[in-house]
């Protein structure tokens, strides 16, 4: 495959047009808003705990403006992260992070990764890596209930 | 015009981006540089680098006069009656900032300033830097449907508290050529100031700052094919002359001691600091080269390669042209039905066409457009139809990945 068609993969595409869990979640103890301010786009992240900060994550949904692939990465996200606690959520942000970022190529488990693995493609466009790390950025800040995050605030 | 002779001015032309041809369609964001000026600042640098204003020997007296004689070329481009209402700035957004810091020290609680729908950030957010600072009040005429100003509008929110009209020339997201010069009479009837961003103008249009009537016009060298870093601000004479020093430094003194400074006139008051002597020489260059091909001959090929372009992707099924002004340079903003503008750029991109994605540095526009983001294709003169048709191929591998 070359360059294109593995940032476009079939899974990409895929949740780009029919996103998992997209819409405000009702009733919810967290949401943030990720917002790229190169390129202006928003997306807007809700989760369900227990109690606010307490227990783990019933529900992940999304809204907002975004490519492709904020979207697909939105999409697949909210799916990854489901049943996951706090601890386990920023563990997931980070190594979702590594695997965009990583310059040394990434090991991917297909089994472990799922569509996750999908995302790699845009290791090969610098260009693009903020739209794919946009939504986990915004789930951390939506778990801390911080209003908001600029990916130009956070490192990668 | 020579279309082949003219691309062959521009060696990056002929380099390639991911194994294709490069379709260079990004002028509005830079344009790329004649051989010309290319050589003009590498000779600068190999045989005349000098600093100016500062020595009695050879070198430093050359770098001087070339320094002026740039100057000399700039104010017969845009007809300005002195050349010393020339300022050489950093580029537009300095330009205005220059206007907002130094002009701006004049306006007073309640004062109004009037700007349109349309205006790039960096018209936007020096005023209201000043406006906070200020306690001044900011008025935006709206747009047409065919994103155009206006004029009803903009006549009906001037009244005698606007004490400036800041306006764009040409906008850079739409194409659109605003009707600066009546614009500029509807603000002078109410006493305004009024400055036009001419950064998206230079490139295309031949401009005449009297006949528009304006008292400052800014631009950059960059997005005229002249180096990056350096620009122009216009003023008139007795605005500039009247004005407090912008920045303090070298060159701009008569007499320093520490008790009382004295500035010097028109152009070094606004010049502190050495300035960016090889970009105004470069940019001296590209007025020499836009000269010698001819602004008439510019604007009716641009028209030509607009028309041509502007009806290939009008028929485009789910494509949609954001901007449709009567008047209008070759600046095509478009979006494609269900696909965001970054995902064009990218796959563009892999076909070697170059475009902007994204919000244009006008983000007030976009959400009057309901889009976070517009792609957007702009030409130069040495754009030419088979690469408007590479365009529009391009386009169609977009949706056909995307069906």
């Amino acid at each position: 495959m070359d360059d294109l068609s593995d940032l476009y993969q079939d899974i990409i595409l895929s949740h780009n047009k029919h996103p998992h869990n997209e819409g405000e979640l009702d009733p919810h103890t967290g949401e943030a808003e990720g917002f790229n301010p190169l390129c202006g786009d928003r997306l807007k992240v809700y989760l369900r705990q227990a109690e606010q900060g307490k227990g783990n994550v019933e529900a992940v949904t999304f809204t907002g403006e975004g490519c492709a692939i904020s979207k697909a990465s939105a999409s697949i996200m909210t799916s990854a992260v489901k049943g996951l606690s706090a601890d386990e959520i920023e563990a997931k942000v980070a190594e979702v992070v590594d695997l965009l970022t990583d310059q040394d190529e990434p090991e991917i488990d297909l089994m472990t990764m799922g569509d996750l693995a999908a995302l790699a493609g845009v290791r090969k466009f610098p260009a693009r890596i903020k739209c794919a790390t946009l939504a986990w950025h915004a789930l951390l800040a939506a778990l801390k209930d911080e209003a908001s995050v600029s990916t130009e605030a956070a490192k990668k | 015009m020579n279309i082949a002779a003219v691309r062959s001015d521009f060696p990056i032309l002929s380099r390639e981006v991911s194994g294709k041809p490069l379709v260079y369609l990004d002028n509005g964001a830079t344009t790329q540089k004649p051989r010309a000026v290319i050589d003009k600042i590498s000779h600068f640098f190999e045989y005349e680098n000098s600093n100016i204003h500062r020595g009695v020997h050879y070198l430093s007296m050359d770098a001087t006069d070339q320094y002026d004689r740039a100057r000399v070329r700039l104010a017969k481009m845009i007809n300005a009656p002195e050349e010393r209402e020339v300022l050489f700035v950093r580029g537009t957004t300095e330009a205005i900032n220059l206007v907002t810091s130094s002009y701006g020290t004049r306006l007073q609680q309640g004062d109004e300033i009037l700007l349109t729908l349309m205006e790039h950030h960096a018209n936007i957010v020096p005023w209201q830097l000043l406006a906070e600072k200020r306690g001044l009040v900011i008025q935006v005429a709206g747009i047409t449907e065919k994103g155009e100003l206006d004029l009803d509008d903009f006549a009906a929110k001037l009244n005698s508290r606007t004490k400036v009209a800041a306006f764009t020339h040409v906008s850079n997201a739409l194409g659109t050529i605003n009707p600066v010069k009546e614009m500029t009479r509807l603000a002078k009837e109410q006493g305004a100031m009024v400055l036009v961003d001419g950064a998206q103008a230079v490139p295309h249009l031949c401009v005449d700052v009297q006949d528009i009537g304006c008292d400052f016009y800014a631009f950059s060298s960059h997005k005229m094919f002249g180096p990056d870093g350096v620009g122009v601000l216009w003023g008139k004479e007795k605005l500039l002359s009247s004005m407090p020093p912008y920045q303090g430094g070298g060159d701009m003194i008569e007499q320093v001691s520490f008790e009382k400074t004295t500035f010097r006139g028109i152009p070094e008051r606004f010049e502190a600091g050495t300035p960016n002597i090889s970009g105004a020489i470069g940019l001296g260059a590209a007025v020499d080269y836009l000269n010698g091909i001819g602004h008439a001959e510019i604007e009716s090929y641009e028209k030509e390669l607009l028309d041509y372009a502007g009806a290939a992707m009008g028929e485009i099924e789910g494509l949609t042209i954001h901007g449709t002004a009567e008047d209008k340079v070759g600046v095509i903003s478009f979006t494609l039905a269900g696909i965001h503008p970054h995902d064009i750029g990218t796959i563009l991109d892999t076909e070697g066409v170059a475009i902007r994605a994204g919000h244009h540095c006008a983000q007030p526009l976009m959400d009057h457009l309901k889009v976070s983001g517009t792609a957007r294709a702009s030409f130069a003169f040495y754009n030419t139809t088979q690469e408007a048709d590479s365009l529009v191929a391009a386009i169609c591998k977009v949706q056909k990945m995307f069906a």
